[in-house]
């Protein structure tokens, strides 16, 4: 046992140099499509937060990751400078998760109602985005409708909008972002508050009868959630240099799930792991042709809810330990 | 007469067109242990979810150590200390038993101190050997302690037990005895049972529930003596039969 547990921190460490090292022997090509990896990495853990850890069944992250990419373009088109409009990014969807959490739990929305208001919103926001034409403009920035807007500005080295960040450091940057992330949430669960989380999601009632308030509890997680998926959005539009409004899309939003589904439920590392698999899926059959991507997901998704329904993470933890 | 730990004064609650509870004035005493019985339908679980605050009543008051808590939210009422093991047990059958008592002792008690009190709780329910299971995969009866092992975790003032000994063999029951005798020595308690065996082993006075009503309150021999808790109870036999 004690074995394996060191084994498993040295694969960890092994991974994590391998990650960082890369830029010095990957081409720049190959390293810009890895950060788009990293980035979904991202968004997977916020929503392996939310659903996964506190339970709450939330079918519109897609939303908090749009918004994020939305509020940095056109803070950054407008200020010039990345730092602060990062800052936007992680702030807009976060008040929005406050907002509208405040009245999915105070107003105590059961779940299968919290999953389908929250995707609606998610579709409220991409028709709101695909129907915002040429003439709309929030200060200099152009909406651009279903052309999305292009030229999203890279970010820069904090207050130096002269230097921007070359393919290399957007690489490191994210995927400190990434580790960053991960370390902060597996503490945050480890926490007081994180606990609690877990004992909601498990059984909200006696959770209460024990004097925690859910919906306080909650509202948090959701928050927490939404700042990452922004902070995640933001990351893919100073990336691509593009944002449109298919980040609010349905299939965006189906496919952070079945990262999480395919990762398993309940981890983080498993949201990682399901993030980068479906992702590097999806662009290779997008490359070769070989069938249908949303065919191939959706099939995907349904071996593993009948036959791996815990997931890629568990089903291998469990494989280890015996 | 000082202030009793609890007091309901004129106490409704109506589903549609009927009364649940219609009109309960019910005192307990700092300290004491109480039992309540009544046929099926009597009222008592309305009357136990009124005062911990999963349903809300119609009318009337639930007075707290004198405070008006009717209408309070849940997590409220238990932080001002009344503690609740529902009907059917509510636990968190996903955590390990060690973390079910631990979510209960990290709110009451100071960080330094919680795992030193969920280990005392353990010892009190019997379950050190399974401390490191989930509760999902315990026998009903040992999820039934953990559950009370929740509460005492809390340290509440007042302590609700829904049918405490549902399900359980008559070993577990007579442990479930001792346990609610020595947890009275440090709460006040309430409990509702059907279980007549169970209630002499432990009840001084019992309140008997009726139609929404209180019937009677006594001790338990008079209790047992009495003609009209007869009634009450042969009663619906005798219907049966007709």
């Amino acid at each position: 046992m004690r074995g394996k547990a060191l084994g498993l921190w040295a694969a960890a460490i092994g991974a994590l140099a391998l990650a960082f090292g890369l830029p010095l022997f990957v081409e720049t090509f190959f390293l810009v499509e890895l950060t788009v990896y990293v980035v979904m990495a991202i968004l997977a853990l916020s929503l392996a937060l939310v659903w996964g850890s506190a339970g709450i069944l939330n079918f519109g992250q897609s939303a908090f990751f749009g918004l994020g990419g939305y509020a940095y373009t056109i803070a950054v088109m407008n200020m010039g400078d990345s730092t602060v409009p990062i800052l936007i990014g992680i702030a807009v969807p976060a008040v929005f998760a406050v907002v509208t959490g405040y009245f999915l739990f105070y107003g105590r929305v059961s779940d299968i109602y919290l999953g389908t208001i929250t995707l609606c919103v998610s579709l409220i926001f991409f028709n709101l985005i695909n129907s915002s034409g040429a003439e709309y403009r929030i200060g200099i920035a152009p909406l651009g409708g279903n052309n999305g807007i292009p030229g999203v500005p890279p970010l820069n080295v904090p207050g130096n909008p002269e230097r921007p960040l070359d393919f290399d450091e957007m690489y490191m940057l994210s995927m400190v972002v990434l580790v960053l992330v991960y370390l902060g949430l597996h503490w945050l669960l480890a926490t007081r508050f994180g606990r609690v989380a877990v004992a909601i999601r498990e059984n909200e009632l006696r959770a209460e009868l024990l004097g925690y308030d859910a919906r306080l509890v909650k509202l948090a997680m959701f928050t927490i959630g939404a700042g990452i998926a922004g902070l995640s959005g933001v990351l893919f539009a100073a990336w691509g240099s593009f944002i449109g409004p298919t980040m609010f899309s349905i299939f965006f939003t189906a496919q952070i799930i079945i990262w999480i589904m395919v990762g398993g439920l309940g981890t983080l590392a498993g949201a990682v792991a399901g993030a980068v698999l479906i992702q590097w899926l999806t662009t290779w059959l997008g490359e070769t042709k070989i069938a249908d991507t949303n065919i191939v997901l959706g099939a995907i998704f349904v071996v593993f809810v009948l036959l791996v329904p815990r997931g890629i993470q568990p089903t291998i933890a469990r494989w280890l330990a015996r | 007469m000082s202030e009793p730990i609890l007091r309901t004064v004129d106490l409704h609650r109506r589903f549609g067109g009927v009364a649940a509870v219609d009109g309960v004035n019910f005192a307990v005493e700092e300290g004491e242990l109480r039992c309540i019985i009544g046929p099926n339908g009597a009222g008592k679980s309305t009357f136990f979810k009124m005062l911990c605050g999963l349903i809300h009543p119609s009318a009337g008051r639930i007075l707290f150590r004198g405070e008006d808590i009717a209408g309070d939210e849940r997590h409220r009422i238990a932080r001002r200390g009344i503690a609740i093991k529902t009907q059917v047990p509510s636990v968190f059958d996903g955590l390990a038993v060690r973390e079910n008592i631990r979510l209960s002792a990290a709110r009451v008690q100071a960080a330094g101190v919680v795992d030193s009190a969920v280990t005392d709780v353990l010892a009190r329910i019997g379950m050190v050997e399974h401390a490191h299971r989930l509760v999902g995969q315990l026998a009903h009866g040992q999820r039934q302690w953990v559950e009370i092992g929740m509460l005492l975790a809390a340290e509440p003032a007042l302590v609700l037990l829904d049918e405490p000994t549902a399900g359980m063999t008559k070993d577990e029951v007579v442990r479930t005895a001792a346990l609610i005798r020595e947890m009275n020595t440090r709460h006040a308690v309430i409990v509702v049972e059907h279980d007549m065996q169970f209630i002499r082993m432990i009840a001084r006075t019992v309140t008997v529930f009726h139609q929404g009503r209180i019937l009677v309150e006594d001790s338990m021999d008079a209790i047992l003596k009495n003609a009209q808790v007869r009634d009450v109870y042969l009663g619906k036999r005798s219907d049966a039969h007709a």
